[in-house]
């Protein structure tokens, strides 16, 4: 399951509105260092979406493109108060 | 239901007026012709197609019924080819901005460029809402838009000679600033991180713009906060690193170039039960509170609703047949197959 799909799941609003192709950035997380660190690495396209956001911080992902594996046995996931959609040309 | 729901329409009037142009408003356009309403859609971008077209033409669809797999543009292409047997009007670049009237007496919608437009009924079929740039979160910043902050750059002469603080790393930024090198007194790049994204001789031409003085790159940065003078006149923007280090660069002027986002805008003005960036409708056909205005698609939400281009072409249909049964005091659609009764031209 993907990190996006299991906070909705969970009750948290996350619109991943173009369902995990990389377009939209609506699923936009920040993540505790260690957990930021055990998920295996940002893509070269996911790097490019997080550029459209005007602001990111160090363990900024894509909550998307994250398994929900064992290295995000408890993670702490914060949600950032804006939502951007964003629109890559 | 009042005799003038009957009266014959008009130019700029309309059976129903369908906002967004997405697969979902086609769609619903096209069950419009199929129960013999004139539609007029409208959407906010300069092309037909919302997010499929804009945010992901050439990436494959997979859930599209009878289609093992279609890419974004195709499905569109294919919806407006459906469209074609219908007398459907198009009013592209153009935002919503007010719906006025009701069901009784008809609706006057207002466009962005003035415009007033008379119908029946209104669907919004809005999917995410309309795209606008994406402003950064600084303190401040709309008392500095369309003075020294633009998101668009529409006259270029006004940059000339000027010192120009450029954000972001997709295309437009980067474009930009090679346009600029050499006219502009000095250009700041800023970005997150040292890699851009843009077409490989852009970014070369970037760099030989960067070696000769004429662009210089402020990385990795990102914007924090704008100073002025007074009346929307910058005076520096401040930029921070993610290790919290600040920079500040005395500038003329700002071009944050970060895209575009969906915003819901003016909806949540229209009157309707809205939450979450969605509009409350009766499942049965997808009507709002507002009787005669429907909501379809992503927009729209109801108990056990799939966020599906399959289940917004359901609600598109529902919705149609219900403003038939509306217009026509009560009587329902008489119910016949595509394939037994074509399509009524």
């Amino acid at each position: 399951m993907r990190l996006s799909d299991a906070l909705k799941s969970a009750g948290f609003y996350i619109p991943a509105s173009c369902g995990g192709s990389l377009a939209c950035s609506t699923c936009h997380v920040m993540l505790d260092a260690g957990s930021f660190s055990r998920a295996a690495p940002a893509s070269v396209d996911e790097e490019d979406v997080l550029d459209m956001l005007p602001q990111v911080s160090a363990t900024s992902r894509l909550s998307c493109q994250i398994h929900c594996d064992e290295s995000m046995v408890d993670a702490e996931v914060r949600i950032p108060d804006a939502i951007t959609n964003l629109l890559s040309k | 239901m009042s005799a003038d729901l009957q009266k014959v329409i008009g130019e700029d009037s309309f059976d129903v007026v369908i906002i967004g142009a997405g697969p979902v408003g086609l769609f619903t356009a096209f069950q419009a012709g199929m129960v013999k309403l004139r539609a007029c859609v409208i959407d906010a971008l300069e092309h037909v197609g919302g997010q499929c077209s804009t945010l992901y033409p050439d990436k494959p669809i997979y859930d599209i019924p009878a289609y093992s797999s279609i890419t974004g543009e195709g499905l569109v292409r294919a919806l407006m080819q459906q469209l074609e047997p219908f007398d459907t009007t198009f009013l592209l670049g153009k935002g919503v901005v007010s719906i006025a009237g009701d069901a009784t007496a008809g609706f006057e919608v207002e466009l962005s460029s003035g415009k007033h437009i008379r119908t029946w009924a209104v669907v919004v079929a809005g999917g995410a809402g309309a795209f606008a740039p994406t402003r950064p979160p600084l303190v401040g910043i709309e008392q500095y838009e369309g003075k020294s902050v633009f998101f668009h750059v529409s006259d270029s002469s006004k940059f000339v000679e000027k010192t120009l603080v450029i954000a972001g790393g997709g295309d437009s930024a980067v474009d930009w600033a090679n346009y600029f090198a050499g006219r502009a007194a000095h250009i700041y790049l800023v970005h997150r991180r040292d890699r851009f994204r843009a077409a490989p001789a852009s970014i070369d031409r970037l760099y030989e713009n960067v070696a000769d003085g004429l662009v210089e790159l402020v990385v990795p940065y990102q914007l924090d906060a704008l100073s002025g003078i007074d009346d929307g006149l910058l005076k520096s923007v401040t930029v921070a690193a993610l290790d919290g280090k600040r920079r500040e660069l005395e500038a003329d002027f700002l071009l944050p170039m970060f895209g575009l986002v969906t915003n819901l805008g003016p909806i949540a003005d229209w009157g309707l039960d809205l939450s979450d960036g969605c509009i409350h409708v009766d499942p049965s056909n997808c009507m709002t509170r507002r009787e005669g205005v429907y909501a379809v698609g992503d927009i729209a939400s109801y108990p056990g609703k799939l966020k599906l281009i399959l289940t917004g072409f359901a609600d598109g249909a529902n919705s149609m047949h219900a403003e038939y049964c509306r217009r026509n005091s009560g009587k329902v659609v008489t119910w016949e197959h595509s394939t037994s009764k074509g399509i009524p031209v």
